[in-house]
């Protein structure tokens, strides 16, 4: 028989344990602590794992392994259900557990990705994921059949149980799990046919959510390790610059300070007893920064920068259709505009940070980070120990939203003052100053577009330029092609719209300011832009805004997003009266491999008070694995598409951020919360992502609206600065 | 060393007296379901309750706690029995769930002085941030519970 260790389930038993208190504090284990109690708690914490994704207990317990991490999306009860919805087990006796790692790297990278972004949990696994279950299940009928000596033919499984049809015999998973985990795995076991899913497409209560309202969950900020050390940081105010000296001296005396760690660009204090000491003495402590050469930038140096890639006489091609020199030459009508977005931060609500613990044999780290395989990786290299020493410890993020994904320097800096400390578990945290100034900022962008209308109203043209600075310039060379960032580009370069012309370039314009992949990434300026001058559009032909659009996406390539467009416009009575002063906007996007569409009811008083009465959202995702998880991933979006659209915007001042906490980087509160109406419309056929889409069609339905409504074009985000403020 | 009362056990903690209470609640007691967020008293992720008042923790000086009753989410009730703990999971609210207990003890003082609360009570008290964006369920979850209450189950 296999048995394999749980890795992952045993470092939670650790952690489970050690955050039960004060008891703790009282107790010392030696310099491998990690390790021996987790080996203490494997012997009695092993199942037959019958795959590498399904363990099943004697006792009929399954626990299902999730790859991806838990952060909000609700992916953690998701995945699972893919796998459990092929293996045909008793949904009630299935817990969800993390995959280890190590484990991973050890076994060939057996779960195939640990990378969680781009809204690819559920639609870029649920291929294998379903393989995995269905696989499972032969094998433990297979095994049934064996142990009666009948035709695996004649054996079925459902609901955790195997009968042999022609005598009603049953065996239980628990019974046969042993003997299936001897099998070979089949490679290529059938699938249902997603009519006949029982579980997939219905609600599912999330296996994560008992513990975050008792506040058991323990986030990798909640680590507790015993003699652990607390660190607080300050990274150089401006990006680019460095530590050139600090007077550690000065801070000696202070409660718990255990020493000063000088870094290359930041400086760390660690502190015993907690972080509010390692914090006290940081805030004490007499810094000198180098700012190196960007010191003099400013938001308006930057939009400056931004301006001249919009006057460059040719820029990289991101799309050519036609012959836009003859549909301008010959239009009736042409309209031109320059749209503007900020950036943005992602502030996730658990601050960045990091617990090492580096030792001879091993270094252990918990860390909010969306790939447990990059943490690992970034981990090995700083520690310079081979990869096969580290063990990532994988819990739930508070909050991601692509901040933690490629980024996380945090994990580097935890590693090189753990290494500097052997035999010491050190807690790093960011202050939320630190993580509002040392973000990866959703890049600015200064976007001009241009169109032409001919006679009849009909749009023959479509020119679009592009300022915008390069996420994926530095970290990810091979998504810009020709001068293209080929994520930068969307939203443009495969917009659904049928203009038989169109031509469009893309001025890549980097700044010293690091950018991120900020949720939703190109497809949240981009869509406000578009979406926004297609309204403009509209209206300048004096046609219907929700019909204008339909005019544009009668091709069958663009027949999804139609029909979500007027799934969208029907269910919020598009047609349908409105209050005095109240108006409607719409926009339309497809992103992630998913349709969404949103209509906004908004008004706005004498004294600029805005009211948004209503939002309906609508989302075409192909397949649903638990509705409620798209549901309220559209109600997340909501939330963080209208506060980025209300308040949301990053200023450079000095070649530094200006904004440094909530009180300065306003987040939207229930007060401002519009009801929400969400429409799910899933098609089936293809898997789309859910996590960001939803963000997409928001903040132009909202400024179409206040078009409608006051007659005011908003180019530029957030609305604070058009005097407009939530009534 | 201050005296403090925390979920109805006594401790004695040999800190200095401007610690704020979040810090000492986390890294000295081990009570880790109140959470840092801002440090400025801005997004609620460190509310705890002071003698049944909602403070927001993290800028709160220990010695100000010290003498009285202090309620952390660990001590609101028995295994997630509070009414508002049952609402939050019929509703499926949290998301991510960082900011989810501060929520949970800024609705649990709200609902001990308004036990029927309408929106706009629900608005003035509950100015916690949360980024997932839960403030639809939320909302529809203090309901559910004020009514279990005025139920009497």
């Amino acid at each position: 028989m296999k048995q394999r260790v749980n890795m992952s389930r045993r470092s939670f038993l650790l952690r489970s344990a050690a955050v039960g208190g004060g008891l703790l504090l009282e107790v010392t284990l030696p310099k491998s602590a990690v390790a021996e109690a987790e080996q203490a708690s494997s012997q009695a914490e092993t199942s037959p794992e019958v795959t590498a994704w399904v363990l099943i207990r004697s006792d009929d317990t399954i626990f299902i392994r999730v790859a991806r991490v838990e952060m909000g999306q609700g992916n953690f009860t998701g995945l699972p259900m893919l796998v459990a919805e092929e293996l045909a087990c008793d949904w009630s006796k299935v817990q969800a557990e993390y995959a280890s790692t190590s484990e991973h790297l050890r076994r060939n990278r057996i779960f195939r990705t640990m990378l969680t972004g781009g809204s690819r949990s559920i639609r870029d696994s649920q291929e294998y994921l379903r393989t995995a279950g269905a696989a499972a299940r032969l094998m433990l009928t297979t095994a049934a059949a064996r142990r009666w000596s009948v035709p695996v033919t004649e054996c079925v499984a459902e609901n955790s149980l195997i009968t042999h049809t022609p005598t009603q015999r049953q065996v239980s998973f628990g019974a046969v799990a042993a003997e299936a985990a001897t099998l070979d795995i089949p490679e290529n076991p059938p699938l249902k046919d997603p009519a006949a899913w029982t579980l997939l497409g219905q609600p599912a209560e999330r296996f994560d959510i008992p513990d975050k309202v008792t506040g058991k969950t323990a986030f990798a900020i909640d680590t507790r390790l015993p003699g652990m050390v607390y660190a607080a940081i300050a990274q150089c105010p401006v990006f680019g610059g460095s530590l050139k000296s600090v007077a550690a001296k000065k801070i000696a005396d202070m409660r718990g300070v255990v020493k000063v760690v000088p870094l290359e660009d930041a400086v760390v204090v660690v502190a015993k007893e907690s972080w509010w000491n390692a914090q006290q003495a940081l805030r004490a402590l007499p810094i000198e920064w180098d700012f190196g050469s960007h010191a003099h930038v400013s938001s308006d140096s930057i939009l400056e920068f931004l301006r001249e890639g919009i006057q460059l006489e040719k820029a990289p091609v991101s799309r050519q259709e036609g012959d836009i020199d003859s549909a301008f030459a010959s239009a009736a009508t042409t309209l031109e505009a320059d749209y503007y977005a900020p950036y943005l931060e992602h502030a996730t609500m658990e601050p960045q940070n990091c617990t090492a613990l580096y030792t001879e044999q091993r270094v252990d780290v918990w860390a909010p980070a969306q790939n447990s395989e990059a943490t690992a990786a970034v981990t090995a290299e700083t520690a310079d120990v081979p990869v096969s020493r580290v063990e990532v410890h994988k819990v739930h993020l508070g909050g991601g939203f692509g901040r933690r994904g490629l980024h996380i320097e945090f994990v580097r800096q935890a590693v090189r003052v753990a290494k500097t400390m052997p035999g010491t578990p050190v807690q790093l945290i960011w202050s939320r100053e630190e993580d509002i100034q040392h973000g990866r900022y959703r890049p600015v962008a200064l976007v001009r577009m241009r169109a032409a209308l001919d006679a009849s109203g009909e749009p023959t043209a479509w020119t679009v330029r592009q300022a915008e600075q390069s996420i994926f310039s530095e970290v990810r060379p091979h998504l810009i092609r020709d001068g293209v960032d080929i994520v930068g580009v969307r939203t443009f370069a495969d917009a659904p719209y049928a203009f038989p012309n169109m031509h469009m370039e893309y001025a890549m314009r980097n700044t010293h300011v690091p950018p991120g992949p900020w949720r939703a990434v190109a497809h949240t300026h981009n869509p406000f832009f578009r979406e926004s001058f297609i309204d403009e559009l509209a209206h300048a032909a004096g046609q219907d805004p929700y019909q204008f659009r339909r005019a544009l996406l009668q091709t069958s390539q663009a027949s999804k997003d139609l029909a979500i467009l007027d799934a969208v416009a029907e269910a919020a009575g598009w047609n349908s009266p409105l209050p005095e002063g109240v108006q409607r906007g719409i926009a339309v996007q497809d992103s992630y491999g998913s349709y969404t569409a949103a209509v906004i009811e908004a008004s706005v008083n004498g004294t600029g008070e805005l009211t948004i009465h209503r939002v309906v959202v609508g989302i075409d995702c192909g397949y649903v694995a638990n509705p409620d998880s798209v549901r309220a991933q559209l109600e997340g979006s909501v939330v963080y598409g209208l506060t980025a659209a209300l308040y949301g915007e990053i200023t450079i001042k000095e070649g530094r951020v200006e904004q440094s906490n909530f009180h300065d980087y306003r987040m939207m509160r229930i007060a401002e919360m519009p009801p929400v109406e969400v429409v799910l419309k899933p098609t089936g056929g293809f898997w789309g992502g859910v996590g960001e889409p939803g963000m997409a069609p928001l903040a132009p339905a909202l400024c179409n609206a206040i078009f409608a409504a006051t007659g005011k074009r908003i180019r530029s985000l957030p609305l604070k600065n058009h005097d407009l403020r939530p009534a | 060393m201050i005296a403090l009362t925390v979920n109805g056990t006594e401790h004695s903690v040999d800190v200095s007296s401007d610690m704020r209470l979040l810090w000492v609640l986390r890294d000295i007691l081990g009570l880790t379901g109140t959470k840092f967020g801002c440090g400025m008293s801005v997004c609620g992720a460190c509310t705890v309750h002071l003698d049944g008042e909602p403070v927001r923790s993290c800028v709160m000086p220990v010695s100000i706690a010290a003498g009285k009753k202090i309620t952390t989410i660990e001590g609101l009730s028995t295994a997630g029995s509070h009414p508002l703990q049952q609402a939050w999971i019929a509703h499926q609210v949290p998301q991510c769930g960082y900011c989810q207990t501060g929520m949970i003890m800024s609705a649990a003082a709200l609902l001990k002085k308004k036990p029927q609360p309408t929106d706009a009570d629900i608005n003035e008290a509950m100015t916690n941030i949360c980024r997932c964006g839960t403030y639809t369920r939320i909302r529809a979850a203090i309901h559910t519970a004020a009514r279990k209450v005025a139920g009497g189950e």
